[in-house]
C-alpha cells in the first residue's frame, strides 16, 4: 500500500461519508424540486388532465436545456451560483448546488415517466367520480405511480452518486475527489481502484435495496 | 333522466383531418330504465357514452341530468354531478395498489366522506356485489368477473342516479357476462339506477334492456323497444348486429331467404321439424343464433325457401300460425344507410 494503512481507513472513511451525504441530500432536494415539476410535466401535457401547452412547452424546454449540459461544464458555469448560495465552491456542502441543479430535471424526467405508466383509464375512472386534478394527482396517480418511481429513485440516487464522484474535479469531497486526487494526480492507482470499488459496493447496495423495495410495495405482483 | 340535444363530438387526428365520432345525437334515457347503446367498434358509441358525463366534452349539443345542463356547469359543478353518474368500463380501471375496499370508499373519501362511514357504505356494497370475503382483496388476486363487480360497487358507492356501463362485459366470458348482466338488472329494479349499456353484442341488448339505439358512424340510426328493434329492425346495421351471418349471405346476392325471429316461444316445441313435415318441402338452415332461456327461445334463424311456390305459401301460413315473426332476407328490402 501507498499509504500507512490507519490513515488510508480514515481517508477512506471520510470520503464515504462525504459521498453519502452528498449523494443523499442532492437527491432529497433534487426530489422536492423534482416532483413538482415532473408532475406539472405530466398534467401540462396533451390528453393530460390540466392540458396547458404554454406551460408545458416551457417547462419542457427549461428541462432539456439543462439536462443537455454536460455535468462537468455545468459544475463549473455554476460555480458563481454556488459561491452566492453556499459562501464558498470548495467541499461536499458547496457540490449539493450543481448536484442538485444537475438532477433535478433528471428527476422531473424519470417522476414524469412513471405517472405515464399509470393507466389511462384509471385517471378517467377517477375523473368520471368526480376527483379534482388535485385529488386525481395525489390520491390516483403519486400512489399507482408508486412502485414505478421508486425503481425510478433507486436509478437517480445512483446517477447522483456518479455525479457526486465527478464533483472531485472542481474541488468537491468524497470518494470521487479521493480517486482524484490521489489516482489521478499522484498515479496512486490502488487507492483508486479501492476508490472504485467502494462506489460499486454502494451502486449494488442502493440499486438491490430499491428494487427490493419496489417489489414488496407494488400490489400488481402476488407475493 | 338523461337528455341529449343535439350533440356532435368532431376529433382532430393527426392529419389535421376532422373525425365526427358522433353526429347531431339526440336522445331522451328515461329515468329506471336501462337504455343500450349497439354498434361495431368505432359506431362512436364509446364519445357518446363519455358525453353523457363529459369525459368528453361535446364540440356542439347540450347534455341534461334532469334539469341540470351539464354542458353549463362550472367544473365545480360537473364534478359535483358527477358523483350522481356512476361509471364502469371494460378494462375495470380498478387502482392497482388498492385494495377492494379502498377502490370502493375512494369516491366517497375525495367526496369528503368521513372514513368510518364510507367503510361501512363499502361493505353494504360488498355484500350486494357478492364480495364480501375479498374486501382485503388486491384486484390483481382477482378474477375478470370479480373485478368488474368491485368496479360495480365503486360506481355505486355514491348513490348515483345513473350507471354508464362502457362495454362492461366485453373482456368477459360469456357465464360471467351473463352473471355481470344480472347483477346489472338486480340494481336497476332493486336501486332504481337507469343504466345506460354500450356494447357491440345483441345478446347484451337481449338480456337486459328495456329500449336501444343502433348506431353507426357517430348516427344514430334507429331508437326503439328492444323487441321492435329484434323483430322488424329498420336500419342496415341493425339487422348486421342481430345476425352478423346474414352479411355473408347478402353478398351472394340471395333473394329466397326467411328470417325468422323467436322472441319467446317456447324451445320445447320442433318448429323447423314441423315446419318441413307442414309444407312438405325441405328447407336450409343457413344460419341461427339461438338461445334457450328458462325454457323460451330467443335468436333467431336464417333459412333457404324451396322453389316451390305452394310450398312457401304454406310455410308462411305455419309461421303465421305459430306466431313466429319472420322476415324476408335477401337484396329486395336491403335499406342502405
Amino acid at each position: 500500500m501507498s499509504l500507512p494503512i490507519d490513515t488510508l481507513i480514515t481517508l477512506l472513511k471520510d470520503g464515504l461519508l462525504e459521498s453519502l451525504y452528498m449523494t443523499i441530500v442532492s437527491t432529497i432536494i433534487a426530489y422536492v424540486i423534482g416532483i413538482p415539476l415532473g408532475i406539472i410535466v405530466f398534467v401540462t401535457d396533451t390528453g393530460g388532465i390540466l392540458k396547458n401547452k404554454p406551460v408545458n412547452f416551457i417547462f419542457g424546454v427549461i428541462i432539456n436545456m439543462i439536462r443537455s449540459v454536460p455535468f462537468l461544464i455545468l459544475l463549473v458555469a455554476m460555480l458563481p451560483v454556488t459561491r452566492a448560495i453556499v459562501g464558498t465552491t470548495i467541499g461536499s456542502t458547496a457540490t449539493i448546488v450543481p448536484l442538485v441543479a444537475a438532477a433535478a430535471p433528471f428527476v422531473a424526467r424519470m417522476v414524469e415517466s412513471s405517472l405515464k405508466e399509470v393507466s389511462p383509464g384509471v385517471i378517467e375512472a377517477a375523473k368520471a367520480m368526480g376527483a379534482s386534478p388535485i385529488q386525481i394527482i395525489t390520491r390516483v396517480l403519486l400512489p399507482e405511480a408508486k412502485p414505478s418511481l421508486t425503481v425510478g429513485f433507486t436509478i437517480a440516487i445512483s446517477t447522483i452518486l456518479g455525479y457526486s464522484a465527478m464533483a472531485g474535479f472542481v474541488g468537491g469531497g468524497g470518494l470521487g475527489a479521493i480517486a482524484i486526487n490521489y489516482g489521478y494526480y499522484r498515479y496512486k492507482t490502488d487507492i483508486m481502484l479501492i476508490t472504485v470499488a467502494l462506489l460499486i459496493v454502494i451502486v449494488q447496495i442502493f440499486q438491490t435495496v430499491g428494487m427490493f423495495a419496489a417489489n414488496k410495495i407494488d400490489k400488481r405482483t402476488n407475493n | 333522466m338523461i337528455k341529449l340535444e343535439h350533440v356532435s363530438k368532431e376529433f382532430e387526428t393527426r392529419g389535421k383531418k376532422k373525425i365526427d365520432a358522433v353526429n347531431d345525437v339526440s336522445l331522451t334515457i328515461n329515468s329506471g330504465e336501462i337504455f343500450g347503446i349497439i354498434g361495431f367498434s368505432g359506431a362512436g358509441k364509446s364519445t357518446l357514452v363519455r358525453c353523457i358525463n363529459l369525459l368528453e366534452h361535446p364540440t356542439k349539443g347540450k347534455v341534461f341530468l334532469n334539469d341540470v345542463e351539464l354542458t353549463a356547469a362550472s367544473a365545480k359543478e360537473l364534478r359535483q354531478e358527477r358523483r350522481s353518474i356512476g361509471m364502469i368500463f371494460q378494462q375495470f380501471n380498478l387502482l392497482a395498489q388498492k385494495t377492494c375496499i379502498d377502490n370502493i370508499t375512494f369516491p366517497l373519501i375525495i367526496s369528503g366522506v368521513p372514513k368510518k362511514e364510507a367503510i361501512e357504505r363499502a361493505k353494504e356494497l360488498l355484500e350486494l356485489v357478492d364480495l364480501s370475503d375479498k374486501a382485503k382483496a388486491y384486484p390483481e388476486q382477482l378474477s375478470g368477473g370479480q373485478k368488474q363487480r368491485v368496479a360495480i360497487a365503486r360506481a355505486l358507492a355514491t348513490y348515483p342516479e345513473v350507471l354508464l356501463c362502457d362495454e362492461a362485459t366485453s373482456a368477459l366470458d360469456p357465464i360471467t357476462t351473463r352473471s355481470i348482466l344480472a347483477l346489472l338488472k338486480k340494481i336497476n329494479e332493486e336501486l332504481r339506477v337507469t343504466i345506460v349499456v354500450i356494447t357491440h353484442e345483441m345478446r347484451v341488448v337481449e338480456q337486459i334492456c328495456d329500449r336501444v339505439a343502433v348506431m353507426s358512424d357517430g348516427f344514430i340510426k334507429e331508437v326503439g323497444t328492444v323487441k321492435d328493434i329484434f323483430l322488424n329492425p329498420k336500419s342496415d346495421t341493425a339487422r348486421k348486429l342481430i345476425l352478423p351471418e346474414r352479411n355473408r349471405i347478402e353478398k351472394g346476392k340471395r333473394t329466397d331467404i326467411l328470417r325468422l325471429a323467436f322472441d319467446g316461444q317456447s324451445s320445447y316445441e320442433p318448429i323447423i321439424s314441423e315446419l318441413t313435415l307442414e309444407s312438405g318441402a325441405c328447407v336450409n338452415i343457413l344460419g341461427a343464433n339461438t338461445e334457450d332461456i328458462g325454457g323460451k327461445a330467443y335468436g333467431q334463424m336464417l333459412i333457404e325457401l324451396p322453389e316451390d311456390k305452394e310450398a312457401v305459401k304454406k310455410i308462411k301460413a305455419f309461421l303465421d300460425k305459430k306466431q313466429i315473426h319472420y322476415e324476408e332476407g335477401g337484396n329486395a328490402d336491403v335499406t342502405t344507410d
